[in-house]
């Protein structure tokens, strides 16, 4: 008989059913990563126990790790499952939904909360229009890089579900949207809307509210520069702050 | 009075370059995407866009960008579309400049261009080696901005299931379903744009996301919308294989100095250098992709004998390489585990992206009155072969074109036009009875197991080299796997995102789909671009310079064929072991 891997996955019919583990033994393939494991279930959806039940619910796209669709827990750690290869993850390999987020079905959760978040930092250049009107500001290759890094976002979620001051109790609208509201003061026409968004993350929910417990920096697939995005923009809130408190006196 | 309303389905490059515009325009949008549009498969483009900005003073040209475009799809694309793309793609740059792309920069700050295949200039804007991610991000950002204004309404999560036509075939709009409550709905439109990218999943492993899964284009090919070129089916010459799918290294890694070779007598040997002198690894995908298939499996020279050759950037400077090729050297690092920069990558051919698609006219119109079609889902700008960069190009493009020409075409019609409610009462309804017949499908076959065939399938016999005889074959294939289709079961009965009997429904387009593919390639005798069938090696102008056009029929694809526009570029022979100048004398 071929070699199996054990999969244990944590399910959940709806949004409001009880979650339950189910286990599956899947065929072993060389190179294998957790969606082609997934995959082997909807091939053949019987558990390890011979039940046969329905096949498990997932999101994905890329399978490259540039989508951040597929992101979940496995074995404890918020990460994408493309990227994650059976063979170097111990078994049995344990699979559950990012707890930050509303389940919709098994693995699947609904992360828009964190696009939300995105429109209330204003996280977009205010072009003119979409007529061409010549090229955009020069950027120094320099300011490029930083900017570039910060602009690999995939708003996947790993940096929410590490972080412990993103929770039911808190306000705090985590590291991603932080490391954008930075991005977009950092861009020469973006500056000029900077008050703006420095005015969305000064409040309630805004950087003041990061802990510096420094577990985004860990779990960032794509190792965004984060402890600088938000050291800067602490800075820039409390002059922002400050500025406005001696205006106000 | 209320404002137009359009619909657009698809939420990458080309989907959000015509809602930007559409909503510039003052129309208001509906637009329907699998997910959040940074989920697109347009995020996993890779190498850059092409534009003859010329900012490294070479004399590039638009004229030329349009030349090596046509000469690179082996004289097949309509020339005056082609031409409005490549005059146009360098304000599309600065306008994604404007809009805070982060193009990499030269010392002066200005966009910095490299080379790709099939070309002699530097031509080619990239950010990093994520361009696709980063143009999609930048348009995501735009819309985001009018959805804070309440003018744009995002439908994530929902899956377009058919366009409904009124009594004189005029697209009124659509049917979708919310694919986590399941329900289907109805939606309105004066006018529809399709915009769902190509339909890569019917050859199973690709480069392609799982979401490419051709259902939008098989689905309005049912309902009457002609398909062009279906044959010419573009296969990535350097992707790394995998247990999923096929992970694309982008022709960049050769753009910034990589080098293809393999083993032979013992010593490397590079042989696209070799073959093709003037090109050298920077000829078209086509071209290299046959070389390495003709190493690997006619000549036996694969690594360690197998089908898999080296492309080799352990040459080059660790850090400029992080910096202009980063996204993939880490693609390849997570995924083969070797580090890039210090080892070759061992890489083969894979299936990537389909030239043909809904046959469009030059506004971006199908067939059918009212429903228009931009991106990878129509055929018009790379005729036989696509070059690098013009991918990206393309998509935004379309979009641009789409988004303008909707606004003529809603403008030109009667003002206050209603629809009756019935047309759309009608298709909801043979919508749910679809969706219904396939919660009683209790028969054998696993849905999932039909699709790994047809992908199989399509994957030895519908790519690279093409025997006729395997091609009639591969179409008695998929007719059986038609058959088999009525004897699926389905494993999960739940109304609550029920991707399996969402994965059956497509799978059913799928396969309409594939003998579009299949049936256009066994009746094109001759060789072109990416169709190459060794027992006609020949392009055959006389009796071939022309498009393919497949309409549905209940017994199959019915093929004809229409005239290519050639008005501004004479056809002549297409060689790359030479320079293009030499083909132009002779």
């Amino acid at each position: 008989m071929a070699d199996t891997i054990r999969l244990k996955i944590k399910r959940q019919e709806n949004a409001e059913s009880q979650p339950y583990w189910e286990e599956f033994d899947v065929p072993y393939q060389k190179n294998m990563n957790v969606i082609s494991a997934l995959m082997e279930i909807q091939l053949n959806p019987v558990n390890a126990k011979g039940q046969k039940t329905t096949p498990v619910v997932w999101d994905c796209s890329c399978l490259e790790e540039v989508c951040g669709a597929c992101t979940m827990i496995i074995n404890k750690k918020a990460r994408q499952a493309c990227s994650a290869l059976v063979d170097q993850l111990d078994k049995p390999i344990v699979l559950e939904p990012l707890t930050k987020f509303p389940v919709v079905c098994d693995l699947m959760v609904d992360r828009q909360i964190m696009f939300e978040y995105l429109k209330k930092v204003k996280a977009w250049i205010d072009v003119d229009g979409y007529y061409f009107a010549g090229p955009g500001p020069r950027v120094p290759e320099k300011v490029r890089r930083f900017a570039y890094d910060l602009s690999r976002c995939m708003t996947c979620g790993c940096c929410m579900e590490a972080c412990p001051n993103v929770n039911d109790k808190s306000t705090f609208m985590g590291p991603a949207v932080i490391a954008q509201t930075r991005l977009f003061t950092l861009h020469p026409t973006g500056e000029a809307n900077k008050e703006e968004r420095l005015d969305a993350i000064s409040g309630k929910g805004g950087v003041a509210e990061c802990g510096n417990a420094q577990n985004c920096i860990q779990v960032c697939p794509k190792g965004l520069p984060l402890r600088r995005a938000i050291g800067e923009m602490n800075r820039l809130t409390f002059s922002h702050s400050l500025k406005k408190w001696l205006k106000a006196e | 009075m209320a404002k137009a309303k359009i619909i657009v389905v698809g939420g990458g490059l080309a989907g959000l370059m015509t809602t930007v515009k559409a909503l510039e325009a003052g129309l208001e949008v509906d637009l329907f995407a699998y997910g959040p549009s940074k989920r697109s498969h347009s995020a996993c483009a890779q190498g850059g866009l092409n534009a003859a900005v010329d900012t490294m003073g070479e004399g590039d040209t638009p004229w030329e960008h349009f030349d090596d475009t046509i000469y690179g799809g082996d004289f097949l694309a309509n020339q005056t579309p082609v031409k409005g793309m490549c005059e146009t793609a360098p304000d599309i740059v600065y306008l994604f400049d404007r809009m805070g792309t982060m193009f990499n920069r030269s010392s002066e700050g200005r966009i910095l261009v490299r080379r790709l295949g099939g070309v002699k200039y530097h031509r080619t804007v990239f950010a990093g080696a994520t361009t696709g991610q980063q143009l999609l991000y930048t348009l995501d950002e735009q819309v985001r901005r009018w959805e804070d204004k309440g003018l744009v309404n995002r439908y994530e999560g929902w899956e377009f299931l058919s366009a409904v036509l009124d009594e004189n075939g005029v697209c009124r709009g659509i049917t979708a379903q919310d694919l986590t409550s399941m329900e289907i709905c109805s939606f309105k439109g004066d006018a529809v744009v399709i915009a769902t990218g190509g339909p890569g999943m019917i050859f199973g492993e690709t480069t392609n996301s799982t979401l490419n899964t051709g259902y939008a284009a098989g689905q309005l090919y049912m309902q009457g919308v002609n398909y062009a070129n279906g044959e010419f089916i573009q296969i990535h010459p350097t992707a790394i294989p995998g247990a999923d799918k096929n992970r694309l290294m982008s022709e960049s890694a050769r753009g910034e100095g990589g080098r293809i070779w393999t083993y032979k007598d013992g010593k490397p040997w590079y042989f696209l250098e070799e073959w093709y002198p003037a090109y050298g690894n920077l000829v078209p995908r086509d071209v290299a992709t046959r070389a390495i298939f003709k190493v690997c499996v006619d000549m036996g020279l694969g690594v360690d004998g197998k089908n898999m050759v080296y492309l080799d950037l352990s040459h080059k400077d660790p850090e400029e390489l992080d910096n202009k090729l980063g996204g993939i050297l880490e693609i390849y690092e997570k995924f083969g585990g070797d580090d890039p920069r210090k080892v070759p990558m061992k890489i083969f051919p894979a299936m990537h992206y389909s030239m043909g698609g809904l046959w469009v006219d030059f506004n971006q119109m199908t067939n059918v009155t009212g429903l228009f079609a931009a991106g990878e889902c129509e055929y018009q700008y790379h005729g036989a072969n696509r070059l690098g960069g013009n991918g990206m190009l393309s998509a935004i493009y379309g979009g641009l074109v789409a988004g303008r020409t909707v606004v003529e075409y809603i403008s030109g019609q009667e003002s206050g036009h209603k629809a009756k409610s019935s047309i759309f009462e009608f298709e909801v309804s043979r919508q749910k009875e679809e969706f219904k017949q396939i919660y009683k499908m209790e028969g054998k076959e696993n849905p999932y197991a039909l699709q790994k065939e047809l992908g199989e399938w399509m994957t030895r016999n519908v790519t690279v080299v093409r025997y006729n005889n395997r091609l009639q074959e591969t179409d008695n294939k998929i007719q059986e796997l038609m058959e088999r289709y009525h004897n699926i079961g389905l494993d999960n009965h739940n109304f609550w995102c029920n991707q399996n009997a969402v994965f059956i429904r497509q799978l059913w387009r799928r396969l309409q789909l594939a003998r579009v593919i299949t049936l256009g390639a066994l009746a094109r005798n001759e060789s072109r671009g990416a169709h190459y069938k060794p027992e006609f090696p020949d392009r055959d102008d006389e009796n071939w310079l022309k498009t393919t056009i497949a309409e549905y029929t209940a017994d199959g694809p019915k093929l004809s064929y229409e005239e290519v526009d050639i008005q501004y570029i004479k056809p002549r022979v297409r060689k790359y072991d030479v320079d293009k100048e030499v083909t132009m004398n002779g």
